[in-house]
């Protein structure tokens, strides 16, 4: 049933959203409302540092406020809100162009599956301190040899009495060198089926016998690391849900980076321009219009697409808001990132010889970061599950087709 | 703005299913067919669309209508879509209703809107003139002469020209061949003399006239709207057309697919399920990527129609583009995908591959609505 808002509930969402205005304007720093670099960004963790002084107010301000993650429970430090609300403070952040405070896997993906699994304790230990930025995490899934199978986890934890004895490596841990806790997927069990032997064990990489090493992409970026545990004793408190379930907390947590990545165009640290505005930089016009029309076509069909991916993301909202249950939600990881993919290629092809500059003076930090963004766009359809594998969902889980 | 239907639409949604799988299934469009069916529809239908309220489900109560909005409209226009059901919906319930409402003195509204309501009346949008849509390239003529209008010239692709009781006529009133100001609507009987209506059999077995005017006179009351603004009532019309053809548009293709996804699951070739294939499944789910965004475009496409008609160009030639391209994939699609079987026209996919191809030309091609919604931004 599609509650339709009530009027008193309307006009109390107006005035909620009123007063959100009214304290974003009163509170969010000046110069926290300019379009952000990426040594904007501020991440939290141990040892970090603010940008800037005003970044360090504006992140303090939202903290106290309950809105790093509005709808979290305030007795863990969130702001209780529900999702219509907390949609309305990002909305009315987006309009001030309001920076976010911080960023972060711990609230983007450790957090929600803390919330949901974790025992009273690992959320006491764990969600605060995500929320007022102490501990930065990142991600322990993938390992060299299993690729698009993903269940095909082989870093062992072993149990030892009072603690789990892990050992092995993971692959693409994005920024573990500058984090301060690793979520792992780890071995349990050797012999059932392979994701009923999974267990979700929270590792401090402060630990002895872990070491990370970066690794060089194309895109000149080394966000992505390797990470190597040697014989690392892990406290049995770590271990998130029962013992030998967890593939189920990845697979609920897999949805928040599909979800998320789905969305990521509009987050890029990049410096990037929307392919229209580049039109009106880098192409000429004849009589109003972009004079070739291979490109002026190829802009079109992706504008067209993001308009209705963007429609799609407010009617998945609204779904969620109205309990309706839809395929839309499970499509848009596959659909967001090839028209990530699209749109780098159309920038590139648009930028001609000037898209091509990899570094040096003679290029704009924009003309610059296209040329990686357009490198980096290739990762988006293999990492949080590959294009093939979202269509395999698709096929297995929305129109039940039978499996070979 | 809603993205979701209302339980007031959902419950229209189920009636239409009902209504429409019972009584106009694809079968009955192949009896059209095959019998040479006269009018191209089933008049007793139609009388029987119009006692559920869907001839008027878009006018306002005073005028008789149901007035449950683009959004109820699309819904029931979904449903038709899924059936291929032939009716005047589209030319007289959504283009001739929209242009009486939008552009017609009250005095028409008044002795025309009921009679659209109760489905005693029907018309036809007399516009192009050449095979490609272009709605202000227009070369037919309306000259005052005395207190009547005389209108030469010739229009083509009159959907369901040769049965509708009165057509609404674009003609040029002033101004150069392809200006957008000058052109004036004119309501004319369809047994008016010099009127020579050709009816011709399109590829989908529904009708699209040929249609000559010569001297054809009309009395002054008969002008929709001011003289010489036609184009500020006809681009709305226009729009509306496109949001409601896409919307049953949106049917055909969800049918299409359901279709063809149950084949997946019970053909067997080489000793298995071709749904098995990963060959299939990918090109399956791509599909139904492509359905959920136009799902999204359509909702959005319908309810701007009521909550923000000032918007409409843009979403109104994205929903026409967007769905003349999902109708060419998942017909395409259906039909390899059946195999040999589906290109026979005993099953009656064929049905869908043909409407679509009609449809897609209908108000616009993939090409004009992309060169539009450039044009609208900045570009």
């Amino acid at each position: 049933m599609t509650a339709p808002l009530r009027r008193e509930t309307l006009e109390n969402l107006d005035l909620f959203r009123s007063e959100v205005r009214e304290w974003l304007e009163a509170n969010c720093p000046e110069s926290q409302r300019q379009p952000m670099a990426r040594e904007d960004q501020y991440w939290g963790g141990r040892g970090s540092k603010f940008p800037s002084e005003d970044a360090k107010i504006w992140f303090e301000r939202m903290r106290d406020q309950g809105w790093i993650v509005p709808e979290w429970p305030t007795e863990y430090g969130g702001g209780g809100l529900d999702a219509v609300q907390a949609k309305i403070i990002k909305e009315e952040m987006k309009q001030l162009k309001a920076r976010t405070p911080i960023f972060g896997i711990g609230i983007w993906m450790l957090g929600p599956a803390v919330l949901e699994y974790g025992t009273e304790e690992q959320k006491q230990q764990h969600i605060r301190a995500i929320i007022n930025g102490e501990v930065r995490w990142c991600q322990g899934y993938s390992e060299p040899g299993s690729g698009s199978d993903l269940a095909s986890v082989q870093t062992k934890a072993e149990d030892m009495g009072d603690h789990f004895l892990v050992n092995g490596s993971k692959i693409w841990t994005t920024k573990a060198d500058k984090s301060d806790w690793i979520f792992c997927l780890v071995r349990t069990n050797p012999n059932v089926k392979k994701q009923e032997g999974i267990s979700f064990l929270l590792i401090d990489m402060a630990d002895e016998g872990i070491t990370t090493t970066p690794i060089d992409l194309i895109s000149g970026d080394s966000e992505f690391c390797q990470t190597f545990f040697d014989n690392v004793k892990v406290p049995k408190d770590n271990l998130i849900g029962e013992l030998n379930t967890g593939w189920s907390v990845a697979k609920s947590l897999l949805v928040h980076e599909r979800k998320l990545m789905s969305e990521m165009g509009s987050e890029t640290p990049r410096q990037v321009l929307a392919p229209n505005a580049a039109a009106r930089v880098y192409l000429d016009f004849e009589d109003g219009k972009i004079a070739d029309p291979e490109l002026r076509s190829k802009l079109v069909d992706y504008d067209m697409d993001m308009h209705a991916i963007g429609l799609t993301h407010f009617r998945t909202f609204e779904e969620r808001t109205a309990g309706i249950r839809s395929a839309a939600p499970i499509v848009m990881k596959y659909v967001g990132t090839e028209a990530e993919k699209v749109k780098s290629e159309l920038l590139l092809a648009m930028l001609g010889s000037r898209g091509l500059g990899w570094e040096g003076e003679e290029f704009s930090v924009q003309e610059i970061d296209t040329a990686r963004l357009w490198a980096m766009s290739k990762g988006m359809t293999i990492a949080g599950g590959t294009s093939e594998v979202q269509l395999n969902v698709i096929a297995k889980n929305v129109l039940e087709l039978p499996q070979s | 703005m809603a993205l979701v239907l209302n339980e007031e639409q959902r419950l229209l949604q189920d009636t239409a299913k009902d209504f429409l799988s019972g009584n106009a299934p694809v079968r009955a469009l192949r009896e059209l067919r095959d019998n040479k069916d006269a009018t191209g529809y089933s008049s007793e239908l139609w009388s029987q669309m119009a006692e559920l309220g869907w001839a008027s489900i878009i006018l306002p109560e005073e005028y008789g209508g149901l007035d449950f909005g683009f959004t109820g409209l699309g819904v029931v226009l979904e449903e038709a879509g899924r059936t291929l059901t032939a009716s005047p919906l589209l030319s007289t319930a959504v283009i001739g209703a929209t242009s009486i409402l939008l552009g017609g003195s009250s005095a028409q509204k008044s002795e025309l809107l009921p009679k659209i309501a109760a489905g005693e009346l029907t018309l036809a949008l007399a516009l192009e003139e050449s095979h490609r849509h272009n709605p202000t390239k227009i070369a037919t003529t309306a000259e005052l002469q005395g207190d009547n209008y005389l209108i030469n010239g010739a229009k083509t692709f009159v959907l369901d020209g040769h049965s509708a009781d009165q057509l609404i006529v674009v003609a040029r009133t002033s101004g150069e061949e392809s200006d957008s100001s000058g052109i004036s609507l004119f309501l004319v009987d369809n047994q008016s003399s010099g009127i020579n209506c050709q009816r011709n059999i399109m590829m989908d077995s529904r009708n699209a006239a040929t249609i000559s005017f010569e001297d054809v006179s009309v009395s002054a009351d008969q002008l929709i709207g001011k003289l010489n603004e036609g184009w500020q009532i006809l681009e709305p019309v226009l729009d509306r057309g496109r949001v409601a053809l896409a919307a049953e548009m949106m049917g055909y293709a969800m049918e299409c697919f359901e279709r063809t996804v149950e084949y997946l699951k019970e053909r067997v070739q080489f000793g298995a399920l071709i749904g098995s294939f990963q060959a299939l499944q990918h090109r399956a789910a791509h599909m139904q990527s492509e359905l959920e965004l136009c799902r999204s475009v359509i909702l959005q496409a319908l309810s701007t129609v009521d909550d923000a008609p000032e918007q409409l160009p843009l979403v109104a030639s994205l929903a026409k583009a967007k769905l003349n391209e999902l109708v060419k994939l998942v017909t395409n699609e259906a039909v390899q995908m059946h195999g040999g079987i589906g290109c026979t026209d005993e099953l009656e996919i064929g049905f869908f591959l043909k409407r679509a191809r009609v449809a897609m030309q209908i108000l616009g091609d993939t090409g004009y609505h992309k060169n539009r919604y450039a044009t609208l931004c900045g570009y």
